[in-house]
């Protein structure tokens, strides 16, 4: 499943990521990356960016980044 | 996990001279650091702190520089910048506080400015300031640090916060695995303080060997990627010392280098490289 389709509270295991380039990059410098775990934490009022928790630190994903990084969360294996 | 980080396999070898100095020695790159807004006349020795928001890094800048601070912005931007000093056997030190960035790869101006410093500006140590309760999320920064310089002290912040969620970390093998020293620190109540300037005193004097950490396999068809804009990138730009690095950034489409080879900066950074080699 993709990022963008976990809920609040849910948590799932990152297991790839479309994003190329320099896009790839600033993902991998916030965290998400691989085997890492990461937690939806709540969407801004307009339902975009959403926050995530990720290593220990919230950080800000707009919908279309989150739709480009596949994650397992366990239920789909 | 390291495996999947993009990390150059080069870098200047002008970065791992050890900076001699001592009480009437000027400093090694005045010239690049007057460039880069730094005032440094007076000082021996130049101390850059870099780490990701919020671990403690004003803190331990607090705890070097005591009340001799000052702050303005970084040439040219809106990004505030503290300078202060301290004065340690004999020697007077100019710290440097870098905007805390996760990256050096510039996705923003924090990490423009923070990157050319310690590019161009070839500090003599770097502290490389840590949260001991996030350590893996901090880990990317020092490892992307160790690329651009080896004189790096890692200051393991936050340590008493560590100790509260019971987190141990094994000090001595992680300043093996990276390479270079670390000191565990708790800085808002002054723990290590003494012991972080101790490890700065020894790196300046050219007394600590390092063995910084980095990826060297990169796939052979990058490798020789990278060769080939290498050379281009040092018959354009003679003297350029982190000609691998350079390349490498440009091959990951990093927009801040692209810009510095299109308007020439880069060549300018060069020409002073050279002149230091000469000199
Ligand atoms: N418990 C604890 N808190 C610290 C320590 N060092 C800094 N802090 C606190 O962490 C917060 C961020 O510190 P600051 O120096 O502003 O971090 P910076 O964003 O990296 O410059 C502040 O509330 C500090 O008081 C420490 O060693 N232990
Ligand atoms: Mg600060």
């Amino acid at each position: 499943m993709k990022l963008d389709e976990l809920r609040r509270t849910e948590r799932a295991v990152v297991t790839g990521l479309d994003a190329q380039g320099a896009e790839r990059r600033r993902l991998m410098d916030l965290g998400v990356m691989p085997g890492v775990e990461i937690v939806a934490e709540g969407t801004s009022p307009l339902g975009d960016p959403t926050a995530y928790l990720v290593r220990g630190s919230v950080i800000a994903l707009r919908r279309c980044q989150a739709r480009g990084i596949d994650v397992d969360d366990g239920a789909h294996r | 996990m390291t495996v999947d980080l993009p990390i150059p396999s080069a870098v200047s070898p002008l970065a791992e001279t050890p900076a001699a100095s001592c009480g009437s020695c000027t400093l090694h790159n005045a010239a690049n650091l007057k460039r880069l807004g730094l005032h440094v006349d007076g000082c021996d020795a130049v101390v850059a702190l870099a780490g990701n928001p919020n671990t403690g890094k004003s803190t331990v800048f607090n705890a070097l520089t005591g009340l001799r601070q000052h702050v303005g912005n970084w040439p040219g931007t809106t990004v505030s910048r503290a300078e202060g000093g301290f004065s340690l056997g004999g020697s007077a030190y100019k710290v440097v506080d870098l905007p805390g960035t996760y990256s050096l790869l510039s996705n923003s101006r924090d990490e423009d400015v923070a990157r050319d410093f310690l590019l161009f500006g070839d500090p003599d140590v770097t502290v490389v300031v840590v949260d001991a309760t996030r350590l893996e999320r901090n880990l990317n920064l020092v490892l992307q640090v160790l690329q651009v310089t080896g004189r790096v002290v890692v200051a393991l912040n936050l340590m008493d916060e560590a100790r509260r969620h019971g987190i141990e970390v094994d000090v001595r093998h992680l300043s093996r695995e990276l390479g270079v020293p670390v000191v565990p620190m708790a800085a808002r109540r002054g723990e290590g303080v003494p012991e972080l300037l101790g490890r700065i005193a020894d790196m300046t004097s050219g007394e600590t060997r390092v063995r910084p950490r980095r990826q060297q396999a990169l796939a052979p068809v990058v490798a020789r990627a990278v060769d080939e804009l290498a050379g281009q990138l040092s018959a354009e730009f003679p003297g350029l010392a982190n000609a691998r690095w350079v390349a490498l950034r440009l091959l990951e489409g990093d927009a801040g280098t692209e810009r510095a080879v299109r308007d020439g900066s880069l060549g300018d950074l060069a020409r002073q490289q050279t002149a230091r080699i000469a000199s």
